[in-house]
């Protein structure tokens, strides 16, 4: 069984293109400037694995990490 | 544009694309994409004499790294043009470069979140069906003309808070600041000038009468230091709302009627799975991005292991990147569906267009209300889809038909 993912948006790359929001609400918050962060502490859910990964391959910055725990 | 050709000096046409490319040649404003193939092919950095002097990035990977190095590239210039007179009228943060940038784009952030843009989007689909009324019982229009010029205008002026009907004033100083005005610099002057002339008016009104609008959130803005933003600023910023909020969405969404039009499956498909909305925005941002920027070399360097000297310009073609097959897979094909999709239709980096959650909200909101009052409609043979030359590629005439075939 694969193991639990967690996810990190660097703030050093993110330029708010806002597509992790759209493609997965439920682990990306935005911030008044429009850039995102995982919620919490970046855990992700059971079920939402696909939407994490989607996130990460949707975001023209190459923001987004994955991690396997 | 034909309306162009009568008054501007022609240029002389292209011959060796690879080495002599004018992205104002009427071939690359009818079809561009296999003449970047061509390019491509070629090299990851080509060169034109042309324009005084113009390189263009042909990869994704070459656009990037121009995208990301603000050190050798400037923003000062963000239009390819004939001329290059001295640096006026800027307007940040788009012509900024850092550190300016980063203050100037901060204060332009928070009203265009996508929660801001939920709270404007029952307007904007107002305004579809206020459009969509007027020609629909005609059972044809030119979609271009009649229906997408209009939502970026209406939905731009409803933020500013200046009336809705002052569109076509917009509409026409933007025609001549970013199509007339690569060959003609009087033209964009005459348009730079009334419009900051219309903009002060506004600015001036609101300091004895303030607003809740987003004309009057930057005036009440402060700088890095604590002081208000000059008159200058706010005035710059409110050009570049207008000039890059307006031609650029009608763009997209003209691209998408036009692309829906000729292709009766992915149609169908929206029609009946609209959940598909979001992905399938997306796509047509990638296959269709309407804007191509700019940079200024200003120091030597490479991009891709090419050289590029100082005084040239750059072209960055994001349309050109989103079409290389070595990042999306059947580049050239719309899959509605697509599932990685990490296009750069709203540029890379810091200079990340500021106005991409209301672009892609207009979009939506506009393809599905046409879709449900129109969910069948083609191209009218007896008219003929034109295109805009130049910085912002979208269809000007754009000829339907309402219904199935007879």
């Amino acid at each position: 069984m694969a193991g639990k993912l967690k996810i990190h948006v660097d703030q050093d790359k993110c330029q708010g293109h806002a597509r992790c929001k759209s493609l997965a609400p439920q682990l990306f918050e935005l911030d008044e400037f429009g850039n995102a962060h995982e919620v919490g502490d970046g855990s992700v859910p059971a079920g939402l694995e696909d939407k994490a990964w989607l996130a990460q391959t949707n975001c023209p910055e190459i923001a987004i990490e994955v991690t396997e725990e | 544009m034909s309306d162009t050709a009568s008054i501007m000096p022609e240029h002389p046409p292209v011959l060796d694309w690879i080495h002599d490319f004018d992205h104002t040649d009427p071939r690359w404003t009818e079809n561009p994409y296999p003449i970047w193939e061509k390019l491509r092919s070629a090299a990851p950095v080509v060169h034109t004499d042309r324009f005084l002097g113009c390189y263009m990035p042909t990869t994704y990977q070459a656009v990037k790294e121009v995208a990301y190095d603000t050190e050798h590239f400037s923003s000062r210039r963000v239009i390819v043009r004939d001329v290059r007179p001295d640096v006026t009228n800027p307007a940040p943060p788009i012509t900024s470069d850092p550190p300016a940038h980063k203050p100037a784009k901060q204060l332009l952030l928070p009203p265009f979140t996508p929660d801001a843009m939920k709270k404007l989007e029952p307007r904007v689909r107002a305004i579809c069906n206020e459009l969509i009324d007027e020609f629909i019982a005609d059972g044809k229009c030119d979609a271009a003309a009649r229906y997408t010029k209009h939502i970026p205008v209406r939905a731009i002026a409803h933020m500013l808070g200046i009336p809705e009907k002052d569109g076509e004033l917009f509409i026409k100083w933007i025609h001549s600041i970013l199509e007339l005005g690569i060959k003609d610099d009087n033209a964009l002057m005459a348009a730079v000038h009334e419009m900051s002339a219309y903009f002060a008016g506004h600015i001036e009104y609101r300091k004895t009468h303030p607003t809740d609008d987003l004309i009057s959130t930057l005036m009440k803005a402060t700088d890095s230091n604590g002081q208000p933003l000059s008159d200058q600023h706010v005035l710059g910023s409110l050009r570049l709302l207008l000039i890059a909020g307006i031609d650029t969405t009608w763009s997209a969404i003209g691209s998408s009627l036009w692309h829906l039009a000729r292709t009766p499956a992915d149609r169908e498909r929206l029609v009946a799975e609209p959940g598909l909305m979001p992905s399938a925005v997306e796509e047509l941002l990638r296959a269709y991005s309407p804007v191509t920027m700019a940079r200024e070399v200003m120091k030597e360097t490479t991009i891709s292991g090419c050289p590029v000297k100082p005084g040239n310009m750059v072209l960055l073609s994001f349309p050109a990147a989103n079409r290389d097959p070595a990042v999306f897979p059947d580049a050239d094909k719309v899959v509605i569906d697509r599932k990685e999709n990490r296009h750069a239709a709203f540029g890379l980096g810091i200079h990340r267009c500021v106005g991409s959650n209301l672009a892609r909200m207009e979009m939506t909101v506009a393809i599905e209300e046409w879709l449900k009052r129109i969910p069948d409609f083609r191209l009218d043979p007896a008219g003929k889809v034109t295109w805009s030359e130049g910085t912002v590629r979208g269809p000007r005439q754009l000829p339907m038909l309402f219904g199935k075939p007879a």
